[in-house]
């Protein structure tokens, strides 16, 4: 605990945790939640995933709450659910958080589409790397049109998480 | 918690981005190294949370069971149309099956051949598709106390639809054929030619390594082949159809995009390789 400030009541401390909590455990569960069955019949089970969003979204807002020991968490439970090789989104997903980090104070002031935008770009920078590291790790060319795919979603996909975030944020800041 | 000071803190929040940055590549190493430690993390978070898509994975199902009810609705009348005549075709065949089961029965009595034992099976539910770009695997809930081990056959009531590749106390998980590291050995049942069927990631998985003296034509059926002592021969597996660019491919005949149960058979056959054991066929012939 930090010197100087009043001593906190167990349930002050336990509030404090959950706030901080709050946004990863909101991304694990989005996490999870995408590797549900499909739930439309015939539609192949491809929500992407929520992690590049999150961290974009948090690491910009409120990076506290989306520290590096968690953005690893995060990629690991994704890495390891999917049977994927191991740490590539670890990466990914750590080296978004930095991207974010050093951009962060020009980036909060900016429009949201301007934020949507230096997303889009960040992602698109961030899978190419992905498609990149996994077929180094297959030793095979990947097919690149699934990884298109899969980016176009992403971003396409950005404002509805970002929206679910905002709302998680702003109950954050107004307790 | 440990006191320390201010500036120490802070150097350790400087450092431990780069610190875990460097754990990923270890990771990506390690997974490439040491298959076995990986595979134990893996099955351990899916024990873990099997239970849990277990009962996510029941509303899901139901609201999916509700969409192809009202589906079904929109197309009654023709698909009842449809199976009628389906129903008329498959009679004549149940007639020529029978009488086939009687004519076999009596040679295998005058051969003194015996019965081929029919293989057991075990039905797990489908609780999470853990498909990704990069990789297609489902997750089976198997319950504590099951018989599943690795390497165990997976149909749905179709056709193949890949194998067990990973085996926890609670869980299995199960390789689709679709995947990219998945390679089948098949028979074109026209030809009785033999190909690998190659998982691309993509629907349909593609033929590799067929004889020039046989090429698969668009419409054969392929079934499996025993030929590795990895699967039983005969399984049903789809039918060769021409895809984009002139490649050969498979359209599968179990439904991978449905999948809710799927059987899984032991035939007792254990001469199969882990896929990162497998290494990558040189490409020979039609790619």
């Amino acid at each position: 605990m930090a010197v100087g400030l009043p001593r906190r009541t167990l349930l002050q401390r336990l509030d404090l945790a959950a706030h901080e909590a709050a946004p990863a455990a909101l991304t694990l569960v989005l996490v999870l939640v995408s590797f549900l069955p499909p739930l439309v019949p015939g539609q192949p089970g491809l929500l992407p995933s929520a992690l590049p969003a999150s961290v974009f979204f948090w690491t910009l807002y409120r990076p506290r709450l989306m520290a590096p020991p968690a953005v690893f968490g995060l990629g690991l439970v994704q890495d390891l659910l999917s049977a994927a090789p191991l740490g590539v989104n670890t990466l990914l997903s750590l080296l978004l958080h930095a991207a974010v980090l050093t951009q962060r104070r020009v980036l909060v002031r900016q429009s949201f589409l301007i934020v949507w935008v230096a997303f889009a770009l960040l992602a698109a920078a961030l899978l190419s790397l992905g498609w990149l590291l996994r077929s180094i790790l297959a030793v095979a060319v990947l097919p690149p049109l699934p990884a298109l795919v899969e980016l176009g979603l992403v971003v396409f996909l950005y404002p509805a998480y970002s929206w679910l975030f905002i709302r998680l944020e702003r109950s954050l800041a107004a307790p | 918690m440990i006191r320390v000071s201010v500036p120490v803190r802070q150097a350790i929040a400087r450092l431990i981005l780069p610190v875990l940055i460097a754990a990923s590549f270890g990771l990506m190493l390690l997974g490439k190294a040491d298959t076995v430690i990986v595979e134990r993390a893996r099955v351990a978070l899916t024990d873990l949370l099997v239970p849990v898509y277990g009962v996510l994975s029941r509303p899901v199902g139901a609201v999916r069971d509700a969409i192809e009810a009202v589906h079904g609705l929109a197309r009654l009348h023709s698909e009842n149309a449809r199976l009628r005549e389906e129903n008329a075709r498959l009679r004549r065949w149940y007639d020529v099956a029978m009488a086939l089961e009687a004519e076999n029965l009596a040679l295998r009595a005058v051969l003194n051949a015996p019965a081929e034992p029919t293989p057991g099976f075990i039905t797990a539910r489908v609780v999470a598709d853990t498909g990704t770009t990069y990789a297609r695997s489902v997750l089976l809930f198997t319950g504590p106390r099951h018989a599943v081990t690795k390497g165990q056959v997976a149909l749905d009531q179709n056709g193949l639809v890949g194998r067990v590749s990973e085996v926890g106390s609670r869980s299995a998980r199960v390789l689709l054929v679709t995947d990219i590291n998945s390679r089948i050995p098949v028979r074109i049942e026209r030809t009785g030619a033999r190909a690998i069927l190659v998982g691309t990631n993509g629907p349909a998985p593609r033929l590799q390594h067929w004889s020039e003296s046989a090429p698969p034509q668009p419409g054969d059926r392929v079934v499996t082949s025993a030929q590795a002592g990895a699967f039983p021969a005969g399984l049903p597996v789809g039918t060769v159809r021409a895809g984009p660019g002139g490649v050969i491919e498979v359209e599968l005949a179990a439904d991978l995009d449905r999948l809710t149960f799927v059987r899984l058979h032991d035939f007792g056959l254990s001469g199969i390789l882990p896929p990162e054991q497998v290494v990558p066929p040189r490409r020979r012939g039609g790619s």
